[in-house]
């Protein structure tokens, strides 16, 4: 399987003396978390399969220090920024497609002012584009006819204004597109955001995550779609908790198409 | 004798604006106690906020039932006091009712009828508003941070509206000459027989009674509010006009650090260079905020504005799953830190004598600033474009950069970044490897 993956790399561009057509921000959890790192793999398939020239920056990445920069640590936050923003300009980048909504929102809003000018786009809005120029085509195939519901990362949806193409991208599965009753503007966050992925949380009666997971299985869902890998690992968590990982799937909107033609 | 009542009205009317004129003004002064910050960008788009958000309430409605009844008593509120005009020149003139002498009876009818109806309908939302706050105890009216003077304050303010409605209209019913002219006493006419079988001097003396109770309580309701959370009948206009237009997931990047990363990483500095004669020493006072003067005046302007309906709380993650953060009480905790602030200022001829205490840990706790997901959804709700995040974000940046005080396991998150680039303790040099697994 994983000697189909075409996964080359900003050096090897630069060595040809060739641009590719966008970069891939893999991130950090893309890197090294296994549930990410399917996601990852997911998502270059589809890159492979469309014919997209992209390129990552393999151990040449960085951390972006989005959460850092949460958590307040606005030093190391800019530390990270300057040396990535060094390596992407070295490198003439133009374009970043990265499927994890905080790279994306740090890389977006707060590189350009050190001086990291580039497009950047969330990997749903990518493949979407990639669909309406007819270089990527969905079918449903086992998720059709599925009731599946699209989990907003808060990085992605509020903080960005980015509601509608992971949404599309599903209704191309020809699945039965199903919202919680907190959705897009209103979404209800997972938990892991501002650097809460890295700590225990504070004391309470219940964890965010199993408060948005009962939000999820509330409107019986068959597969639980997200668009960030932490969102991923705490609404996968959360369907373990309450004992519901036979019936229900927690999916990334890239792993849902990929999967839907067998890649 | 016949000037008494003139010289009385224009005494009240000049104390009565005057002493709000002087709390304005120390609310400016406090607000100024902020840093500055630059939002003379995007005039337009700034106006056009203030014009959908404040003026046309479009995020007030977007919880159909309180935003509806909001609108009802917000336009009354602005309509209906157009009449406070005529009052005013009444009273000062020792004139009754100058709107007849310069408008048509029916166009005077049709004004003074339309407030009638608006005074019925402010009154029926304002008995609503108190049966949610009261009778169904709507949860966000009764957190923790809701108790004694919140509480009260919040009440008082619709006991108040019922009040000066009821007045306006109890003055219409009574006024003989009104109720005869028969033109615009569309609800007056139904209160009038309440008062039948009383003399025509009784009638004047209720008339004039509620007239005169009718501007005291505006007075009053007026300087009431410095006082009170209901500022934001006034602070919503410049609130929303310098509210953030940025993405909400941008954070900004604080300069004084950009500085010094800049010169960490450029080898040409020579790092023992002494600072060129005449050159200021760029050294910021502190990062973050710990006390409300390192917050910026908009954030100041921000806490003055707010007016605990809570709207922020009830979307928190956090405050949804038993954690101690509320967003608004972050907000409340501001302004509360502020007021006293301005109170050790006034009492120390116009200089802040170090009282031993800060916004933090003796307003908000470490536990609530940690509790934050960053998610947003507060600043979201928000009806008129408060941002409690950043005040949560500059608190976090004084606690990590200059207590060292983050959790442990945020220390470790960090320490990883610093040294491997992840935040967790694995080797850059595997970053690819994900590949060939």
């Amino acid at each position: 399987m994983s000697e189909l993956l075409k996964v080359p790399t900003m050096a090897e561009f630069m060595a040809q003396g060739k641009q590719p057509e966008v970069l891939f921000w893999v991130g950090c959890a893309g890197s090294f978390d296994d549930r990410a790192k399917k996601i990852t793999k997911a998502f270059v398939k589809l890159l492979n399969k469309a014919n997209v020239e992209f390129a990552v920056l393999g151990t040449e990445e960085s951390c972006t220090g989005d959460p850092a920069k949460r958590a307040g640590n606005e030093f190391l936050f800019q530390m990270q920024a300057v040396t990535n923003i060094e390596v992407l300009n070295a490198y003439e980048v133009k374009k970043i497609v990265t499927a994890c909504p905080h790279c994306f929102n740090t890389i977006k809003n707060e590189y350009p002012e050190l001086g990291g000018n580039y497009e950047v786009m969330h990997h749903t809005t990518f493949l979407k584009t990639l669909l309406d120029e007819g270089r990527l085509t969905i079918e449903g195939g086992k998720y059709k006819g599925k009731r599946i519901t699209f989990h907003d990362p808060c990085y992605l949806g509020r903080a960005n204004n980015v509601y509608e193409a992971p949404r599309e991208l599903i209704q191309k599965l020809e699945a039965e597109l199903i919202e919680m009753k907190n959705c897009k503007r209103n979404g209800l966050c997972c938990g892991a955001g501002g650097a809460q992925m890295f700590k225990d949380a504070e004391k309470g009666d219940k964890e965010v995550n199993i408060e948005r997971t009962e939000q999820a299985l509330e409107i019986k869902p068959e597969i639980i779609a997200a668009g960030c890998p932490f969102c991923n690992t705490m609404m996968t968590d959360g369907v373990k908790a309450k004992e519901k990982e036979s019936d229900v799937d927690v999916m990334d909107v890239a792993e849902l198409i990929a999967n839907a033609q067998d890649l | 004798m016949n000037y008494l009542s003139n010289i009385i009205f224009a005494i009240i009317l000049i104390v009565g604006i005057g002493y709000f004129a002087k709390n304005v003004k120390k609310l400016f002064r406090n607000i100024k106690l902020g840093q500055d910050t630059d939002v003379s960008d995007n005039k337009s788009q700034r106006w056009k906020n203030m014009a959908m958000i404040a003026l046309g309430q479009s995020k007030m409605v977007r919880r159909p039932i309180s935003g509806f009844l909001h609108v009802v008593v917000y336009v009354g509120f602005i309509i209906i006091n157009i009449e406070v005009l005529e009052i005013i020149i009444d009273g000062l003139f020792g004139t009754h009712r100058i709107g007849l002498k310069i408008l048509p009876i029916s166009v005077y009818g049709f004004l003074i009828g339309t407030f009638e109806v608006l005074a019925v309908l402010v009154f029926i939302s304002v008995i609503i508003f108190w049966v949610r706050r009261n009778i169904l105890k709507l949860a966000r009216f009764w957190k923790s941070e809701m108790t004694s003077w919140p509480k009260n304050d919040g009440n008082f303010i619709l006991y108040f509206e019922m009040v000066l409605m009821t007045l306006f209209l109890v003055m219409n019913a009574t006024d003989l000459d009104f109720q005869a002219m028969n033109s615009g006493n569309v609800i007056s006419q139904y209160i009038a027989p309440w008062f039948s079988g009383l003399s025509e001097s009784t009638l004047h003396f209720i008339e004039r009674g509620a007239w005169w109770l009718h501007i005291v309580g505006i007075l009053i309701f007026l300087n009431y509010l410095y006082f009170s959370k209901h500022l934001h009948i006034l602070l919503a206009f410049p609130n929303t006009f310098y509210g953030n237009l940025k993405p909400k997931g941008q954070f900004n990047n604080l300069e004084a650090v950009t500085n010094e990363v800049k010169m960490m990483m450029d080898p040409n500095i020579d790092p023992f260079a002494a600072t060129p004669e005449g050159a200021e020493e760029e050294v910021p006072a502190k990062f973050g905020a710990s006390d409300v003067q390192d917050l910026n005046w908009v954030q100041l302007l921000n806490a003055y504005t707010c007016t605990e309906c809570g709207r922020c709380t009830s979307e928190c993650p956090a405050n949804q799953t038993g954690k101690k953060l509320s967003p608004r009480k972050i907000m409340m905790d501001t302004r509360d830190r502020l007021e006293e602030v301005g109170k050790n200022i006034d009492a120390n001829k116009g200089e802040f004598k170090d009282d031993g205490k800060q916004l933090l840990d003796d307003y908000i706790t470490k536990e609530e600033l940690w509790a934050c997901t960053s998610c947003n959804a507060c600043v979201e709700a928000c009806p008129v474009s408060i941002d409690p995040l950043s005040i949560i974000l500059e608190m976090r940046r004084y606690l990590v950069m200059e207590q060292s005080a983050a959790p442990v396991e945020l220390n470790n998150m960090m320490t990883n970044i610093e040294n491997n680039g992840a935040p967790w303790p694995y080797n850059q040099m595997d970053r690819l490897n994900w590949k060939n697994e």
